[in-house]
């Protein structure tokens, strides 16, 4: 299988898979239960997840294992079972995806503050590393590092990741919009000051997931395009912000809506679209028969 | 005495923690607010003044400054921090009832979600503003809230949750507050929740930043 910066060489725009947390809430994850458990408990369920977004026509798809680094882990007392859970977490995935696809490893951030002193670098790099490999090791052909919002944890993760697997490294941050309609992440990061600390940190593909919605992914990654003509740009967008009904909450944006927003996403330089929150294997299909239009 | 007052305002609206704070690089080597509070009060600089003219004044500066993102999650931390150093020579007079709290606020990210950014950047503006702030930490039954609420009358309750699927609890925890604490307020904030939630589910104040937070408390006091 040629790897995926290889594959966007040619001009190609490549399909990602849509959300994972939410899917599995919709199958039944209660709030305060440990999603990437899961891939010990019930496999099949997970499984499931990964071959729908085959199904939709992903080119790749990412793993069960955002909150897998120790630290997370740790807030269910399972930090002992990094190993375990992530290598699980990218079987599955390959299983799904076959030697054809790709499986992503999905790496999210640890919640601890650097600059409060609440985790030391070493100990980010040590707990990144110890997730990758477990994710590499379990069949990950890449890792994508995401929902970053401190620049300086991504660029540890980036390293970790890069210094101790062979897989492809992708990563994306979340921005929102600002009262002023410029897009920050939580910790104050533009779009333009994470390109080049991420690239030099080691990463092939970058980009943004999370967020408002793909409408403000269009601005987002013309920012990125700014500042790099070449890097590989990958936009996980979720579906909208989320509405509360009945006791439920719902991602507004249908498959049509957010498929109508493509082709200027891709004009404004993605390379590789998929979705986040709220997002189904609908959205994914809807997208990717868009792409093949293209 | 007015100057001193100014500077500490000044560190804790820029986050100088002490002498040997790094940040921010302007600052460097410069008397931060542990030194300048230790000598204000050795000054004779009455506590209060301290609190209301300098703390204070400082954090709703930082507050502003990040409802309108001019500053992000970082700043407001180091300011807290800063704040905090501050605190810390007050503490005295907090205990010998020299100077008095606002009022109590009770926070806590509600039952289900772990996350706890959000949550703390709150508690350390209503502290920083004078209040005493009992933070119950994440994932936070109903039940305690409750307990908390009855051993503290009067005091207002904030809610936190990151998570669309943990938006139920805290719609749970204010309906279980407001019928077994009669008249409790309560305050609710988080990414996925807006006014509109708040409206549906009966809680009294939604703010999308911490600012407007301790806005709404202080207008109880006023």
């Amino acid at each position: 299988m040629k790897k995926i910066t290889e594959q966007l060489r040619s001009g190609k725009i490549m399909i990602s898979d849509g959300a994972w947390g939410t899917f599995l809430q919709q199958m039944g994850l209660a709030p305060g239960e440990c999603p990437e458990l899961w891939n010990i408990e019930k496999p099949d369920a997970v499984l499931k997840i990964a071959t729908s977004y085959i199904e939709a026509g992903s080119d790749m798809i990412e793993t069960n294992s955002f909150g897998g680094s120790r630290f997370k882990l740790a807030n269910y007392g399972l930090q002992d079972r990094v190993m375990e859970i992530n290598k699980a977490a990218a079987e599955i995935s390959r299983k799904a995806a076959g030697n054809s696809k790709h499986v992503l490893g999905s790496i999210g951030p640890t919640g601890k503050i650097l600059m409060m002193g609440e985790v030391t670098e070493d100990e980010l790099y040590e707990a990144f590393k110890e997730q990758a490999v477990a994710l590499f090791m379990g069949g990950s052909d890449a890792i994508v590092i995401e929902t970053m919002s401190d620049i300086d944890e991504a660029v540890i993760a980036v390293k970790a990741a890069r210094e101790n697997t062979d897989a492809e490294i992708i990563c994306t941050m979340t921005f929102e919009r600002t009262v002023d309609g410029n897009y920050r992440s939580m910790m104050g990061v533009s779009p333009t000051d994470m390109v080049s600390r991420i690239i030099d940190a080691g990463a092939d593909i970058i980009g943004a997931n999370c967020g408002n919605g793909i409408e403000g992914m269009i601005h987002i990654t013309g920012e990125i395009r700014k500042s790099n003509k070449n890097i590989p740009v990958l936009i996980h967008a979720n579906a909208g912000m989320p509405v509360y009904k009945d006791g439920q909450t719902i991602f507004p944006e249908t498959p049509d809506q957010m498929a109508s927003f493509v082709k200027e996403l891709v004009l404004s330089g993605a390379n590789i679209i998929g979705g986040c929150c709220g997002t189904t294997p609908a959205h994914i299909r809807e997208i990717s028969e868009i792409i093949k239009k293209l | 005495m007015e100057q001193l007052l100014e500077q500490i305002a000044y560190c804790v609206e820029f986050g100088k923690i002490n002498k040997l704070a790094p940040y921010p690089p302007d600052m460097k080597g410069q008397d931060g607010a542990d030194e300048l509070t230790k000598q204000a009060l050795d000054k004779g600089i009455p506590a209060d003044d301290v609190l209301q003219k300098a703390l204070i004044v400082g954090m709703e500066k930082v507050g502003v400054k990040f409802r309108e993102n001019k500053v992000f999650v970082p700043q407001v931390l180091m300011s807290a921090k800063a704040m905090h150093t501050a605190m810390d020579h007050l503490k005295p007079f907090f205990q010998s009832g020299t100077i008095k709290r606002k009022g109590t606020f009770v926070i806590g990210t509600v039952s289900g979600d772990l996350h706890d950014i959000g949550k703390n950047l709150v508690s350390m503006m209503i502290e920083g503003n004078g209040w005493q702030v009992i933070d119950l930490g994440t994932d936070v039954k109903p039940e305690k809230f409750i307990e908390i609420a009855k051993a503290n009358p009067g005091c207002t309750i904030g809610l936190s949750a990151l998570l669309t699927t943990t938006m139920g609890n805290m719609e749970k925890t204010v309906k279980e507050l407001k019928e077994q604490v009669p008249g409790i307020r309560i305050l609710i904030g988080g990414a996925p929740v807006n006014d509109h939630f708040r409206e549906k589910i009966g809680a009294d104040f939604y703010s999308p930043d911490p600012q407007g937070a301790v806005e709404f408390l202080n207008k109880q006091v006023a």
